[in-house]
């Protein structure tokens, strides 16, 4: 079981693994893998906790009900699946911020944090406004054909290397 | 005998976690979790991110066309907009460049013990995704319905069969894939 301990596999292996994924969950479950919903659900779950059951009222959460469903286990499985692969491979350690920014941009933890949350929050609110992530068009759309997910998927590389591009090479260099 | 599995409720959240206790072990495996993998993608030092997505969608592509053509499983594209899927999807690939991970690999990199994941990556993507749900009305109206194509996919779209599609669409990916091999990245 050696190779269950290395720190890293091949890209291909790794991807071919996830095409046969997504056809279990097809088979299985008669659904494309994908992960942004959880969060919006998780969003809304948590301001029902604050606002009471008036926020299941909101359109928004009448079509994705905050509720624990199929992606939102899908999630939880994804973080468990890491943190036992990173365990495995004795990768898992606590980090701050990544080393690709600390040598850009400095190690002051309360600006990658910053700038980490105000590109969540851009990304969450694009992810929901588009349908879809990284998983859920990037991948099951662009399997599946989906005109939806092409499209999405080459505008999340195109704003993705744009503004990544911009960060590292005009505003932190 | 699939009808009765896919309408146990309880069955198919412990498949959703299984399956997704796999894909994120393989996305650890993969190094797709890690940062600096994601922006050595975005800022073209790191082919990695690519090779994992476009063998997946080869493998997947073939193999989910395949068990619709068997009678196993039917698609189920997503309906897009060019306000719903260009602006949103440039919106999300900005919060992608500035976060360095997406919604399925930010749970991964909090998982191996990557707190700006966390306190940045997961709280940043609930609150987005709540504001998103607090203007949903008004958006829905003046953008999301704009440019609406349905959910069309590209063989639909171009009035052929799935497999005249899927074929040339395969090899265009594989060719892409060894030259990237063959040019050394």
């Amino acid at each position: 079981m050696n190779w269950l301990m290395m720190a890293r596999w091949s890209p291909y292996v790794v991807g071919i693994g996830i095409g046969l994924l997504s056809c279990l969950a097809f088979l299985l479950s008669d659904k494309p893998i994908g992960c942004s919903t959880a969060f919006a659900r998780t969003s809304g779950m948590l301001e029902r906790m604050v606002r009471g059951n008036k926020v299941l009222e909101k359109p928004y959460y009448r079509k994705f009900v905050p509720e624990i469903d199929w992606e939102w286990m899908l999630v939880l499985g994804v973080f468990i699946g890491s943190f036992l692969s990173a365990k495995l491979s004795g990768t898992f350690a606590i980090q701050w911020i990544p080393n690709a920014w600390a040598q850009v941009a400095g190690d002051s933890v309360l600006v990658r944090w910053s700038v980490a949350l105000m590109g969540g929050i851009v990304m969450g609110c694009g992810a929901r406004w588009a349908g879809g992530c990284t998983s859920g068009h990037g991948i099951s759309g662009t399997l599946q054909l989906a005109v939806s997910g092409w499209i999405a998927a080459v505008c999340f590389f195109v704003g993705g290397i744009a503004t990544a591009m911009l960060l590292f090479k005009v505003i932190l260099a | 005998m699939l009808k009765t599995i896919h309408a146990r409720k309880g069955l198919q959240l412990l498949i959703g976690l299984c399956i997704g206790i796999a894909f994120g072990f393989l996305l650890q495996k993969g190094g797709a979790t890690t940062y600096d993998v994601i922006l050595g993608q975005l800022l073209f030092t790191d082919f990695t991110v690519v090779k994992i997505m476009l063998s997946a969608v080869v493998v997947g592509m073939i193999g989910v066309h395949a068990l619709c053509s068997i009678g196993l499983t039917q698609l189920h594209p997503k309906p897009g907009s060019l306000g719903s899927s260009v602006l949103g999807g440039l919106l999300f690939g900005i919060g992608f460049g500035i976060l360095g991970y997406c919604p399925g690999t930010v749970a991964g990199a909090v998982a191996q013990g990557w707190l700006d994941a966390f306190f940045g990556g997961v709280v940043g993507l609930l609150l987005g995704a709540g504001l998103l749900a607090a203007i949903y009305p008004k958006l829905d109206k003046a953008v999301l319905r704009k440019g609406d194509f349905g959910d069309i996919t590209l063989p639909e779209l171009l009035k052929v069969n799935d497999w005249v599609v899927v074929i040339p669409v395969a090899l265009m990916i594989s060719g892409l894939l060894f030259w990237i091999e063959k040019t050394g990245f």
